[in-house]
């Protein structure tokens, strides 16, 4: 009896091992990077890594719901970017909009987007890959088309809208504080609601979610529209961060968010993924944006750098994947 | 007997007709009408032949990538890959002092290269699905073009190079030869082959395929590596064609290849579509963007429309087939109804 109880925490330990070691690597890589340069881990840049962080995590964890329902969404770079500048054109045409209205149109440009999407893929039975790659060029078009090519820039914004990224409530900056809120509902959701634990079983099995009633195009809807709200409020987030909206915000950016969901251990093949290992894997992403210029790495080494780490980061997962189905195989035998 | 050997070859014309490719050769026409009727400047042949420089380029990767999406995959890495052998062409010419003719072959060799990467990390490693890797390959080979060159453009080629992407044939412009070319090749590839049918069977059912004894892992590096060294024919033509590189060339290129293809009826959950229909779609796209920019449409309106066409007809026989799918079965309840 004893073998197998070891073997049984052997492998627990395996499926743990992920975030512990992604945090090892993490603290690692901040003594290194400390000692290279003592600035790294001074209260301003940490608040300054924890706020570019903010963006991409709120963005990774909805994209970890539409990856544990087997699907992808390239369009949240566009939806991103569209939001950002239908809410940044409002806002500069009246400069006395409250903050959280210019929040509100974002998001609900977002929720457009995204459900549309969602439409296509739930009812018009598109792959995904296809109808977010065919709504993010129709996405970022419409962003240039709605601009007319012009930037909206720093001195056409309102002051109180570019206090959204600035400011802070209860002494933690905004961006920051949302990001937490957003971590503890969906951390919530995913765990302990209904339709949280439905995305799992639409990913982990479909053909078993559908039979046990579970109203797939539904799930697979939602997702989707919950990922383009979450991007829209990001568009109006970035755009205040960077107090400019462009017609190529955020382009190429999905690729990121759905990096920063891999490193955090969010399988690809759907069914599974947490939100504490997205918000580790955020943060190793944007920690390795902020310390590699630190430590003087060419801004030019930079984009192979990530890449190597993503891959190393996707087969390690691979790895470790096969290793406990083998063993799990070897118990079974036994 | 006569009579249902006539009903089943009405059937075939009618089978033949239905096809998803005849819609894009009326779409095609459609299109060429339109652009005639809007620019004047449109229907001119040398004009038209001319235009066809300005996409063909991307064309020679709709080639295997027909291959990729039919073997259900995908390969997003492509636009670096272009963008990485036009990098280290120009620079073992510029730098190292390379004569051309061997760094165009250099280029070639490093398209493949990377194309033999891919398909070793998907083959190695199946828990890893193709979108995954791709992707992190082509940051990795767009890194590896920043590293070597910077911000910086390298041009400076020899006089005749410009002829791969600007040189006529009597009246045809090179590049259309050389694509017919590869356009046969693989078409005969894809259709007349073992290969092909092997393509095909894996698209279907990999387990299938692997227990019948088809060497799917050979077949799969294969056609990676063959995506690969396509890559590497866009960059010689596409850097002829631009007269220098920079590392951030060919952005965005896997976006309309994958776009082409999949507009031509291949479909992305494998084992379906046929190469006429990606080659047709590939002048449609062409055709399309360079007759709206005719008429001064501007780009981004090029890229909601492109976009637009792409969902639309992928959803188009997934909608039909779905509709047929509810008409059968209220067919069969009546049925058990009547019973």
């Amino acid at each position: 009896m004893k073998p197998t109880l070891k073997n049984k925490s052997a492998i627990t330990n395996i499926s743990r091992f992920r975030e512990l070691g992604l945090l090892v690597f993490i603290i690692v890589l901040s003594v290194l990077v400390q000692l290279r340069n003592p600035n790294f881990l001074s209260i301003e840049n940490i608040n300054d890594m924890l706020r570019n962080t903010a963006i991409l995590s709120i963005l990774a964890i909805g994209m970890m719901l539409v990856i544990i329902t087997r699907g992808i969404d390239l369009s949240i770079g566009s939806t991103l970017a569209l939001s950002g500048m239908i809410s940044a054109l409002s806002v500069s045409a009246n400069p006395e909009m409250h903050p959280v209205v210019a929040i509100m149109i974002g998001m609900a440009i977002g929720l457009m987007c995204g459900s549309i999407i969602g439409l296509l893929i739930s009812k018009g039975k598109l792959p995904p890959i296809i109808a977010s790659l065919g709504m993010m060029n129709a996405y970022r078009g419409l962003t240039f088309i709605i601009s007319g090519g012009r930037w909206v820039s720093a001195h056409q914004m309102p002051a109180s809208f570019k206090n959204i990224a600035t400011s802070s409530i209860l002494g933690i900056n905004t961006l920051f504080f949302l990001a937490i809120v957003i971590y503890v509902i969906f951390f919530y959701f995913v765990n302990y609601t209904r339709t949280g634990r439905q995305i799992y079983a639409v990913g982990s099995n479909p053909e078993s979610a559908m039979v046990s009633g579970i109203n797939i195009d539904k799930i697979l809807w939602l997702v989707y529209t919950i990922m383009g709200t979450l991007a829209g409020l990001c568009g109006v987030l970035w755009v205040s961060k960077f107090a400019s909206a462009q017609g190529d915000t955020a382009m190429g950016y999905e690729l990121s968010v759905i990096a920063a969901c891999v490193l955090g251990g969010v399988s690809i093949s759907g069914g599974s993924g947490k939100v504490s290992g997205v918000i580790i894997g955020s943060l190793l992403f944007g920690m390795l944006d902020n310390a590699l210029p630190m430590i003087n790495v060419s801004p030019f080494w930079q984009q192979a750098i990530q890449g190597v780490v993503i891959l190393v980061a996707v087969i390690v997962n691979a790895i470790v994947k096969q290793r406990v189905q083998r063993k799990n195989l070897m118990r079974r035998k036994v | 007997m006569a009579h249902q050997n006539n009903d089943n070859k009405i059937l075939k014309l009618k089978n033949f007709f239905f096809q998803w490719e005849w819609v894009l050769v009326l779409l095609f026409i459609a299109i060429n009408i339109i652009n005639a009727s809007i620019s004047p400047y449109y229907s001119n042949i040398s004009g038209l032949l001319d235009a066809t420089m300005t996409f063909l380029d991307k064309a020679f990767i709709v080639l295997p990538m027909v291959f990729v999406i039919i073997l259900g995959d995908i390969d997003v890495s492509v636009s670096s890959i272009v963008a990485l052998s036009s990098v280290i062409m120009a620079v073992s010419y510029n730098d190292l002092h390379l004569p051309m003719e061997l760094a165009m072959i250099l280029c070639l060799i490093v398209g493949t290269l990377c194309g033999l990467l891919n398909g070793l990390l998907i083959v190695k490693f199946k828990e890893l699905s193709a979108v995954i890797v791709t992707v992190s390959t082509q940051i990795i080979y767009r890194g590896i073009a920043y590293i070597i060159l910077k911000d910086q453009a390298s041009g400076n080629f020899p006089q005749w190079f410009s002829f791969l992407g600007w040189g006529y044939v009597g009246r045809i412009p090179f590049i259309i030869i050389v694509f017919a070319i590869c356009a046969v090749i693989f078409s005969l590839l894809l259709h007349k082959t073992t290969f092909g049918r092997y393509v095909y069977a894996m698209g279907n059912n990999i387990t299938a395929s692997r227990f019948s004894g088809i060497q799917v892992d050979k077949i799969k590096i294969i056609v990676f590596t063959l995506t690969g060294f396509m890559s590497g024919v866009t960059a010689l033509f596409l850097t002829s064609r631009m007269g220098s590189t920079r590392p951030n060339i060919a952005l965005g290129y896997e976006l309309d290849v994958i776009a082409m293809v999949v507009l031509g009826g291949v479909s992305t959950s494998g084992g379906k579509g046929k190469m006429i229909g990606a080659i047709i779609s590939a002048f449609l796209i062409g055709m399309l963007r360079y007759g709206l920019g005719l008429v001064n449409l501007p780009s981004q309106t090029i890229l909601v429309i492109i976009g637009l066409l792409l969902v639309f007809s992928v959803m188009i026989p997934n909608v039909r087939l779905t509709i047929k799918k509810a008409t059968k079965q209220n067919l069969a309840m009546a049925n058990d109804k009547s019973d």
